[in-house]
């Protein structure tokens, strides 16, 4: 049974980088803003292909 | 947890945030193309997976429809499950992962080149295993049947899939990474550990190999990526999806962004520990049985937990649902799934699991899954991404309607009728007179009574299968009335470096060089346990082969040809062969299965599902002559079988060629034939293969010693009879 061990072992690593990550995201901040990514995300593909965009921020 | 109030209405207005910094705006083009070409082959798949379902599930009802050795529902059934989920899943993953990255990063996927080889590989993989399976090359694994020179095609191409999403990633012109990309990530690197963990094998020739685990180990390492495939692959990139394409469909952001987060975390943490469910009452010890059952139940919360917030992004939009098609299929496809993960940690229950386990109960729960959460989520994608690929608006609606009705009815006939065959067999094998004799000793009797069930849920696969030809036509129709934009012009304003970024807080330039170190190490340990694990995985073999019963012993060189043989017809799908410790299983197939048992055994061969009965204990259980007879016509030995007949295995020849190959590979692995046994193997079967002809002759059966048939019949025969012999 000695493979359960070896596959704790993997599931813990796997476990361990998801943790790394976790702690990558909150320490860089990607988590400091809970609100306004899911309305940023709605704008993204209204591009006109015809007209020439109008540069944003103006 | 803080809830948001109310969305503020979406008007159109400039989205980027204003920044403090001035910066130049890149433009640039999403790649289309690609995401055209996996959607086209996520239909084309799907009919294909489909039509293969329905293939079987009719020949369960009428064995007569197994028309050729190719066609068998022992080979075919795996050529399904990879069609619906590596197949037609699989592109549907890749379209939406391909289309909402490139928006959610604001960058063109990193390479065309990579694009193309991911797409043609994946296809050309799927293509083999279309080849592979109904010629019988299988490694029996659920869901990792394909044999490992596609196995490694299947790494390589996982590659190219990273390579071009970690590209795009890191060229992203937005530094917050959406939810939907982190659901994306955890996908790709759990399904590669999985992979290449289960897939562990030493090749005998170039389509055969035996598993690097025997026995009880095999199948902890099979059903620990079994359960993963299902959270990583059918569950985690979809829930991506969902985080993208219900608010682009909807129009409003997600319920929660806060709780999309914790459902992430939480969710990966708490998937990765639940596989042993799978093994409940199995030789596997408790403890792990118990864990995989704690962790089964959490899951309940994070699995709510998205559904919930699915849900109520709809909520003041649900008016729109009633007229929208595309909102349609994302509602039921989200219920299903909050089904689903109801049902899963319930049945990972041991007293339910106890009933459930087997029965056809479990393929229901499975398809509630992939017919109303992985298909109906893909058609609404698809539905939503052909008009805006195409630039032009649906083809019809109403066909859209359409095609949503027949798949929701068509999941309704095909579930229903499968839960109700469930309880009735998982009863009836459990059922005791008054005499405490069972019920129903023949079990034939269980599985006649279900004939009329499979029949319905038949019915219910073609009406699903319709729905989507309904859909492939409307998307045809759609993509003719439009032009495809291939390269969709975007801009976004360039990402600056973290150090200038205000909106990164205390972007010092050492906060760089803080962090590194943990990351370093955390990378060192990755490189370190993937060199660990190689050493330390053979040394695990030879210690798992020193045996725990001492009766036990490696097969004869027959009984491995037989072997093989139930392999490669795919008798593993509907028998199993794992006796559990009731009093029912004991007195209807004899002494439970044990552990030490299995140590010869590669692969493991316990199965999922008892469409037939157990045979770990049918060794000498009958004579030769009715295998013989049985295996010719089923329905000569077992009236009104649904078991097909095995008419080629009468006219093959024993392939002996591989067989010195075979012991060596086995030796290697630690299995204790005597050194040079390789060289006496196929004489020693050619000896044992002479008996058994003779013995049949005495019944008056002619067959000559080197037909595959023989060797079945080594091996059956065989079976579960080493705890017997008296030492």
């Amino acid at each position: 049974m000695s493979i359960i061990f070896l596959l704790i072992g993997i599931s813990l690593l796997v476990a361990l980088t998801f943790l790394a990550a976790f702690f990558w995201a909150v320490r860089s901040g990607q988590y400091e803003d809970g609100y306004t990514p899911a309305v940023r995300m709605l704008f993204e593909n209204e591009t006109e292909q015809e007209a020439p965009p109008k540069p944003p921020g103006t | 947890m803080q809830v948001e109030q109310q969305p503020p209405a979406v008007t159109p207005r400039s989205p980027l945030v204003p920044n403090a910094v001035a910066r130049a705006v890149d433009t640039f083009f999403y790649d289309n193309k690609i995401v055209r070409d996996f959607g086209i082959a996520t239909v084309i798949w799907g009919i294909i997976g489909m039509l293969v379902g329905v293939i079987i599930a009719f020949e369960l009802a009428r064995p007569e429809l197994n028309v050729t050795r190719y066609t068998t529902f022992g080979r075919i059934r795996p050529l399904h499950t990879n069609a619906v989920i590596f197949a037609f899943v699989g592109n549907g993953i890749f379209t939406g992962v391909y289309y909402s990255l490139q928006r959610l990063c604001k960058a063109r996927m990193f390479s065309d080149t990579l694009s193309k080889i991911h797409f043609w590989g994946w296809q050309l993989i799927i293509v083999s295993a279309v080849i592979t399976l109904p010629l019988g090359f299988t490694t029996s694994k659920e869901y990792a049947e394909l044999e490992w020179p596609i196995d490694i095609a299947i790494t390589l191409v996982w590659v190219v899939f990273g390579w071009n999403m970690f590209g795009t990633i890191a060229r992203r012109r937005e530094r917050h990474l959406y939810v939907g990309i982190w659901f994306y990530i955890a996908t790709f690197l759990t399904v590669a550990v999985l992979h290449i963990v289960n897939s562990m094998a030493v090749p005998v020739s170039f389509m055969k190999s035996y598993s690097m685990y025997a026995g009880v180990q095999d199948a902890l390492v099979q059903w620990w990526y079994g359960h993963n495939a299902v959270a990583f692959f059918l569950t985690t990139p979809y829930l991506g999806m969902m985080y993208y394409f219900l608010p682009k469909a909807a129009e409003r952001p997600i319920y929660s962004y806060r709780l999309s987060i914790v459902h992430f975390w939480s969710l990966i943490f708490i998937y990765i520990w639940a596989g042993p469910h799978h093994l409940l009452y199995t030789a596997l010890p408790d403890w792990a049985q118990s864990l995989g059952v704690a962790f089964s139940i959490m899951l309940i919360a994070p699995s709510w937990g998205g559904m919930i917030n699915g849900l109520l992004t709809l909520r003041g939009a649900w008016d729109r649902v009633r007229t929208e098609p595309v909102l349609k299929f994302f509602v039921v496809a989200i219920t299903a799934y909050g089904m689903a993960t109801f049902e899963g940690p319930m049945l990972a229950l041991k007293n339910v699991n106890a009933l459930a386990h087997f029965t056809d109960w479990i393929v229901a729960h499975v398809h509630v899954g992939a017919l109303g959460w992985n298909g109906f989520l893909t058609f609404g994608m698809l539905y939503w991404l052909w008009p805006r690929l195409y630039r032009t608006p649906l083809f019809s609606t109403k066909l859209a309607n359409t095609h949503f009705w027949l798949g929701t009815f068509g999941i309704l006939f095909y579930a229903i009728p499968l839960y109700w065959a469930g309880f009735t067999q998982g009863l009836m094998w459990k059922q005791f007179n008054a005499e405490g004799m069972l019920q129903y000793p023949n079990f034939l009797e269980t599985v006649l009574q279900l004939v009329p069930m499979y029949y319905l849920r038949g019915i219910g696969g073609v009406l699903y299968l319709s729905g989507v030809f309904v859909m492939m036509y409307n998307l045809y129709k759609t993509g003719r009335a439009g032009t495809l934009l291939a390269n969709e012009k975007a801009e976004a304003p360039a990402m600056l470096p973290e150090a200038q970024d205000p909106h990164v807080p205390s972007g010092h330039w050492h906060r760089w060089l803080e962090r590194r170190p943990f990351q370093l190490a955390v990378g060192a340990t990755v490189a370190i346990a993937i060199g660990g694990a190689v050493e330390m995985i053979p040394m695990f073999l030879v210690k798992s082969n020193v045996p725990t019963i001492a009766a036990v012993k490696p097969y004869r060189p027959l009984e491995l040809q037989g072997r093989d043989l139930y392999i490669k017809e795919g008798c593993s799908n509907c028998h199993t062969q794992m006796v559990r410790p009731f009093r029912s299983e004991t007195e209807r197939y004899g002494e439970y299965s044990k552990a030490g048992e299995f140590v010869y055994d590669r692969p493991f061969l316990w199965g999922s599902k008892r469409t037939g009965p157990d045979l770990h204990r049918v060794g000498q259980k009958y004579p030769n002559s009715w295998h013989y007879n049985h295996m010719m016509d089923p329905t000569s030995m077992s009236p009104g079988s649904i078991m097909p007949a095995y008419t080629w295995l009468f006219d093959n020849q024993i392939d002996y060629s591989t067989l010195p190959a075979k012991i060596r590979v086995l030796q290697q692995l630690g299995t204790p034939y005597p050194g040079g046994f390789a060289q006496q193997a196929v004489a020693d079967a050619q000896d044992q293969a002479r008996g058994i002809a003779a013995q049949l002759k005495t019944e008056d059966i002619d067959v000559k010693s080197d037909k595959e048939i023989v060797a079945l019949i080594a091996y059956l025969q065989r079976l579960g009879t080493d705890i017997k012999v008296k030492p």
